[in-house]
């Protein structure tokens, strides 16, 4: 960005602010400006209403600088709720601009704020959303169904959570200080490249993922260490339950998929900060390998969206059907096998680039492959239901309209596979319709289930119901009245990221999107009408046993919401659906013989280090140089610190345990 | 239980395929309704590959359905087994089910793929007509530029920007590239698209079917301009086309590198603009990003690399092999508030066409000279 006049000669002004001046602010834009107010105003509340409730030391001691994977996994959640809200704005504006830009009108966006909103919303939705939201259920849930007291690297856990919400914050900042990047979501170069994209946009995009990606890849080898290494004996890796099958496989793709994000970024990254050629169009540089590498990560990731899901479906299906889940074994190698073969499927993102007609079809093909253990956890759950007893709670009914819009959108998938068919369809808003009907039908519908199926667990009361099915059903109508004339407009030959249309006749498809995304609205506002409503009659909505759907894993063997020590006896498998089985021989909880119980420290490194990495971004961004080597050393400092930190651990007494487990004594009691 | 009657199930969709088919007569729906026999054989496949799925898909929703329904927990199913959870017979069915379906796609895929390939001259002209093997292929040269289409018609001799004419039943061969930024060229009416690239060529063969204007434009973004790059494809028998040559060489104007330099530069809403003659190889010369005075040509670089490179003083002075940055797109980044969107060029970056000639004498010789020589 250029300097500012005022301060275009002032060397000071730069070498402490780099290329951040009063224009970097987008006072004339009145969009933002009026966001911003909102923004501050709701923070100035939340602080306000923070200080005089004196909640400052709780949030502190017992939020963030928690080591319990218990309180990291909500944290996770609610992360990736406030950055649904922002996500979900991006979407409205979106379809309102596209709604409005006919016949001459330039819609009420201009091509720079356009720009930078579809590219915010890609990466919000998935990074920002998707990713802390499938986190925050796997931190929460995996430790519980395999009985053990936390992950197996807990202060990593609090770091990855805080690193990933840097990254959202750097996101956000984008939004008031400077801009975002004006790329699409996955930012290809040459437009992202230093020639092309001279401004902050691309650097704030570079740096929020970067940051963010090392929280995914630490949360992800933590997750895989404690699946491995920290099962309740007797669980052999056969008798896991299916959401930890899945979660592993999801964490093993992150582990090996991210570095490869964080790879093709520090190269884009060289190319912009110190001139290098990996991905300029001249002096040897190549754009296709970019696409090439970011697709090696961006393939494997649909995947760790879903997989994770998958679990959640199955365990609702079985759950709800009062009924073991049909298929296990082939539900394990299902889900490993789709793991493999989202590796060897990347090109079908492009086929359009030209390569050869053979390699066109073998990507082609082994896109295909996938559906076939897909369709095969579709018959597993379709064969769960079969011979049930179908209980519609809300978990269920998520379940079930996942099944129908998932296989639509399984269907234009493969659909697009055919490489000529996706020579008609590559980038039209056909392509927008399909991955929105896989995501929103799949992972979103998969959290709504995740988040009503184990909200009971983790606050041990339930949500409740009226302000949970208005939510379900305009969600699940709104979804098809919004993309539904999105693949019209596809087979009409639309395009995606436009900002204005020539032809009138399309106008009327975008208006019926525009009122889907409406109904959808609604729908959140009831979500967290649902919330509210539910947290206000807890007393009525309260699960006293610890078990309130009849469950069939462990997280349901303990109290809602769990102890911190999750079990004060390391329970012994002996059954796939540890619980169900354990009910089913008529276990007993032992009240007597209760030991101290070791534990991991908080500590606030994870909080700490989080900071300093925004000010280093900021730094970078900014070229700000100082403030980012200074950042830079005070991260390698706190971090070496850490490892003086001895006090990690402490011990939760005897007499705390029994009394805890007394208290639940009592509770379990008065049920008679 | 699932899938049982194959039979059945392709008889109603025998019956219900051109049902879907209805409402596209009404609109505009080009995918599935195009003019040239590519799109025409792409439609078919999307169809076909479509009906393959439903085979699956329907009886699977179905199903869904009706087990959702059966085995809801007030209708208290008197077969419910809470530890019914194997049958190997459903296991064989539900894995090859699918496999089977996937072996028939595939095996259309593959074949498709084949025959549908870009890069493939075209055999036919339509269902029932086989292209003539000694008839000559209309050649286009095709460059996206920021944020319009230029096309030079090289055996021609003319140029067009923003507007793209054909014969009818003639098969075209393009060539593809970019000036900066990644575009997909894409005509639905017409064929497929594929991706223009800066530094690379891409090829698409396609013919058109019918008479009649077709809309064309960029599928990839690239850029504030990109929702304004589009053009007219104009399908025209033999006479009309003559005309339209005939008209475009009226014009008068030259597309030389000069002019094609300020073209380059971003513009949106470019209005369709004829060049009655183009300098010989300009499109090899914006291929190999040499159109720019003191560049040096792609490929020449590349011969000179294959012979083992070019002395060490080459190390010094790169700036001929230099692109990205020579055309300012980097003024396109907004400087003044208020003008966010807009195209603005900010201060002391004039276009690189109109920089005076003492800059350009401050090149160091050696380099290429303007005349695009290729080294060959």
């Amino acid at each position: 960005m250029s300097p500012h006049p005022a301060s275009e000669n002032s060397g000071i002004w730069k070498l402490i602010f780099g290329r951040l001046d009063w224009s970097s602010l987008p006072l004339h834009e009145p969009i933002v400006v009026g966001t911003f107010l909102m923004v501050a105003l709701g923070g100035a509340v939340v602080l306000g209403l923070v200080t005089k409730y004196r909640l400052w030391g709780t949030l502190w001691h017992d939020w963030f600088t928690t080591v319990d994977h218990k309180r990291i996994g909500i944290m996770y959640m609610i992360l990736g709720l406030i950055m649904f809200l922002r996500g979900f704005a991006d979407a409205i504006m979106m379809r309102l601009q596209q709604a409005m830009a006919f016949n001459g009108s330039e819609g009420y966006l201009n091509a720079h704020h356009y720009d930078q909103i579809f590219t915010a919303h890609g990466v919000i939705m998935i990074f920002f959303v998707a990713m802390p939201m499938i986190t925050g259920i796997m931190n929460y849930i995996v430790p519980l169904q395999i009985g053990t007291r936390d992950v197996s690297f807990p202060f990593l856990n609090n770091f990855s959570f805080w690193m990933t919400t840097a990254g959202a914050v750097i996101v956000m900042m984008s939004l008031f200080v400077g801009e975002f990047a004006r790329t699409g979501w996955l930012a290809y170069p040459p437009l992202s490249g230093i020639a092309y994209s001279p401004g902050v946009g691309v650097d704030y995009y570079i740096w929020g993922l970067q940051i963010a990606g090392i929280g995914t890849l630490l949360s992800g080898v933590n997750l895989i260490a404690t699946i491995v290494k920290m099962r309740a004996p007797g669980m052999t890796m056969m008798k896991l339950p299916i959401f930890t099958w899945t979660s592993l496989c999801a964490n093993v793709l992150i582990v090996a998929a991210f570095p490869v994000l964080t790879a093709v970024l520090a190269l884009l990254s060289l190319d912009r900060y110190v001139g290098t050629a990996f991905f300029t169009n001249d002096m040897g540089g190549n754009p296709m390998m970019y696409v090439n590498l970011i697709w090696i990560w961006g393939h494997p990731e649909v995947y760790i969206l879903i997989l994770p899901l998958f679990g959640v479906f199955s365990e609702v299906t079985s759950t709800f059907s009062s009924k073991r889940l049909f298929g296990y074994s082939s539900m394990v190698y299902a889900t490993i096998v789709i793991a493999l073969l989202s590796y060897l499927v990347w090109l079908h993102h492009f086929f359009t680039m030209g390569s050869g007609a053979s390699v066109n079809s073998f990507f082609g093909i082994t896109t295909m492959v996938i559906s076939i253990p897909t369709g095969a956890k579709l018959f597993n759950w379709l064969f769960t239901m079969y011979r049930g007893r179908i209980r519609y709670e809300l978990p269920m009914m998520w379940t079930v309209a996942f099944m129908l819009t998932f296989t639509v959108g399984g269907m234009t998938g493969v659909l697009l596979a055919v490489p000529p068919a996706d020579f008609v369809l590559h980038n039209s808003l056909f392509l927008i319709a399909h991955f929105h009907n896989v995501i929103i039908g799949g992972v979103l519908f998969g959290l709504f289930a995740a988040i009503n199926y184990w909200w009971p667990k983790a606050f041990g009361f339930r949500l409740e119901t009226t302000w949970g099915k208005r939510s379900f059903w305009l969600w699940v109508v709104g979804f098809w009245v919004a993309f539904m004339p999105l693949y019209v407009l596809g087979l009409m030959g639309v395009t995606r990221r436009m900002r204005v249309f020539d032809d009138p006749s399309l106008q009327i498809w975008f208006q019926i999107a525009a009122l889907g995304a409406v109904m959808i609205a609604a729908g959140i506002a009831c979500m967290f009408i649902q919330f509210a409503v539910s947290i206000k009659n807890r007393d009525q909505l309260r699960d006293t046993t610890g078990d309130p759907w009849d469950g069939r894993t462990l997280e349901w063997a303990t109290s809602s919401p769990p102890p911190d020590y999750n079990f004060a006896f390391t329970p012994v498998i002996h059954d796939g659906d540890a619980w169900a089985d354990m009910k089913k021989r008529g276990y007993q909880r032992p009240l007597t013989g209760y030991a101290a119980i070791h534990m991991p420290s908080n500590t606030g490194t994870g909080i700490i280090i989080a900071g300093l990495s925004v000010a280093f971004s900021v730094g970078m961004i900014w070229y700000m140089w100082w403030l980012a080597g200074l950042s830079f050393i005070a991260i390698l400092a706190v971090a070496i610190g850490h490892t003086f930190n001895y006090k990690r651990d402490f011990t939760i007494p005897k007499d705390v345990v029994e009394r805890t487990e007394g208290e639940r004594s009592a509770l379990l009691a008065t049920q008679g | 239980m699932i899938a049982r009657p194959p039979a059945k199930s392709r008889a109603f969709l025998r019956r219900f395929a051109p049902l879907l088919l209805l409402p596209l007569g009404a609109c505009n729906w080009v995918v599935m309704a195009p003019s040239g026999d590519v799109a025409m054989q792409q439609r078919d496949l999307i169809l076909i590959a479509t009906v393959l799925m439903l085979l699956i898909v329907l009886p699977v929703m179905a199903t869904i359905a009706w087990f959702a329904w059966k085995y809801r927990a007030k209708a208290q199913a008197a077969d419910y087994d809470p530890d019914w959870d194997h049958s190997t017979s459903l296991e064989l069915l539900i894995w090859s089910a699918p496999l089977l379906i996937i072996i028939a796609l595939g095996a259309v895929t593959w074949t498709s793929t084949h025959l549908l390939d870009p890069y493939r001259p075209i055999e036919r002209l339509d269902a029932q007509r086989k292209v003539d093997p000694t008839a000559r292929r209309l050649q286009v040269e095709v460059v996206a530029l920021d944020w319009k289409w230029l096309f030079i018609y090289p055996e021609l001799g003319i140029a067009t920007v923003n507007e793209l004419a054909a014969p009818v039943d003639q098969p075209i061969e393009f060539r593809i590239t970019s000036a900066s930024i990644m575009n997909s060229f894409f005509v639905p009416a017409l064929a497929g698209q594929i991706y223009a690239m800066p530094g690379m060529q891409t090829s698409l063969h396609a013919v058109a079917n019918k008479p009649g204007s077709f809309d064309g434009f960029s599928a990839n973004y690239s850029g504030a301009g990109f929702s304004n790059m589009r053009f007219k494809f104009h399908a025209m028998d033999q006479s009309g086309f003559a005309q339209w040559v005939a008209r475009v060489k009226a014009s008068g104007k030259t597309l030389d590198r000069v002019t094609y330099v300020k073209l380059e530069q971003p513009s949106e809403k470019v209005k369709p603009t004829y060049f009655a003659s183009v300098e010989p190889r300009l499109f090899h010369a914006a291929l190999n990003m040499c159109v720019q005075p003191g560049k040096r040509c792609m490929d020449a670089i590349m011969m000179t690399d294959s012979q083992g490179g070019a002395g060490k003083e080459s190390a010094r002075n790169t700036a001929g092999l230099r692109h990205d940055g020579t055309i300012d797109v980097g003024g396109y980044h907004p400087v003044e508030p208020g003008k966010k969107g807009e195209i603005a060029q900010p201060a002391g970056m004039t276009p690189a066409a109109e920089r005076t000639p003492a800059e350009r004498g401050k090149q160091a010789p050696g380099q290429q000279d303007h005349e695009g020589h290729d080294g060959h």
